[in-house]
This record gives C-alpha cells, structure tokens and sequence, in this order.
C-alpha cells in the first residue's frame, strides 16, 4: 500500500493517475515526478516497490508543496488580500467572484445554490 | 498577463513629484491623487493617499503589505446598496419557501 504525504492512492490505477489523488499535484506535475525518478508512467500504484515508493516521496518532499501546506499558503495569501482590504480580498469576503466575471447571472460557483428571495404578499 | 518586469512598477509621473517632494521634507500629509493606476511602490510606505473613487477621495494608508498592488484597489468604486427584500427574506427562511412570483 502506497501511502504518499498522508493520502493513501488507488490501488489498481496507474502511478500517473494514482498521484494525481494528493492536493497538489495534476497530471503534468505527475509525470514531472516520473520521469524524474525515472519510474515507469505505467505501472500500476499496487506493484510498486517499496524502494520506487519513497523515490517519488523524496521527489514530492524536495520540490513541490502539497495537501496542508498547499492548503495553507492558499489561506494565507487570501487571509493577506482581506487584511489589507484590497478590492480582491473584499470579493473574497462575501463569496463574490475575485476577477471581474459577471455576477449579474451565473457565478453559481462562488455564490452557492441559488436563494430565492419569495414574493412578498402571501399567495 | 502581467506587466513585463523589466519596465518596473508604472507610477504616474504626477505622483512620483509629489512622493519625492513629500519624501524630502519628511512631510506626512495626506496626498491627494486621482491617480488609481499607479502601482505601490515602496517610497509609498507609510503615508497616506486620498485617492478619488470617482466621487469622493477615500483615505488609504499605505503599509508594506500593499506593495505590487495599485493605488485603485484600495478605493472601492461600487457601492452596494441591499435589496429591500434581504431583510423580510431573511426572516421568512424559516417558514418554507414561496413561489417566486
């Protein structure tokens, strides 16, 4: 079993995808780990050797920054745009869209499920 | 895309004068600007600005945070006012939904 940055990846998917389940890392920084490490893109994460495990665990350790401390940066850039009231960081705040996209309609995304805001007489 | 690095921050000519002029006397009044598309730059830190909204000129204190960002991101332009509904809704939530007609 393969335990890499405290995500556990699939057994029976390839390494390629299989490391594409840790926060952090696609597709592209996926096969930049493999081919650095010189492990084939195709094997699949259950036979894998232990050895070849901690290759691509060393490679994520020294170069990329994944799961909590991804997640952590991320806040703490947003925590810096708020804190400064930049005209980002109030978007931020109340859950708008941060890049000039229209709010008019859609933006469902940031906003969250539509809430309807009901008639006001009683039917 | 950003701007390429080699240009440097762009500041208005008009403002550099005043921040040069400001920095010299050791002068901390407010600056008056218009200016919203300059870039902060770190002469910057530590006076205030009164940039224009377009309306009014709102106060922003520059700190060393801010540096990289644009005088105009500290000055909101918009102004929400709430839906005459919000308050009512918020208080209907509770009892079910209603058709909205």
């Amino acid at each position: 079993m393969a335990r890499i940055s405290g995500i556990d990846l699939p057994k029976n998917k390839r390494i390629e995808i299989g490391l594409t389940y840790i926060f952090g890392i696609g597709k592209s920084t996926a096969k930049k780990i493999l081919s650095s490490t010189g492990i084939d893109l195709n094997i699949k994460v259950n036979d894998l050797s232990e050895p070849q495990v901690n290759l691509i665990r060393q490679a994520i350790d020294k170069e990329f920054k994944v799961e909590g401390d991804l997640k952590r940066e991320i806040q703490t850039n947003i925590k810096r745009l708020i804190d400064i009231a930049s005209y980002r960081g109030l978007r931020h705040k109340k859950g708008l869209p941060v890049r000039g996209q229209r709010t008019k309609t859609n933006s469902r995304t940031r906003k969250g499920p539509r809430k309807s805001i009901g008639s006001l007489k009683k039917a | 895309m950003g701007r390429s690095v080699k240009k440097g921050p762009f500041i208005d000519e008009s403002l550099i004068e005043k921040i040069d002029k400001a920095n010299s006397n050791n002068d901390k009044k407010i600056i008056k600007t218009w200016s919203r598309r300059s870039d902060i730059i770190p002469d910057m830190v530590g006076h205030t600005f009164a940039v224009h909204n377009g309306k009014k000129f709102i106060p922003v204190f520059v700190s060393e945070n801010m540096v990289g960002h644009k005088l105009g991101e500290f000055s909101a332009t918009r102004t929400f006012t709430m839906h005459s509904g919000d308050r009512k809704a918020k208080v209907k939530q509770g009892a079910g939904k209603t058709g909205s007609k």
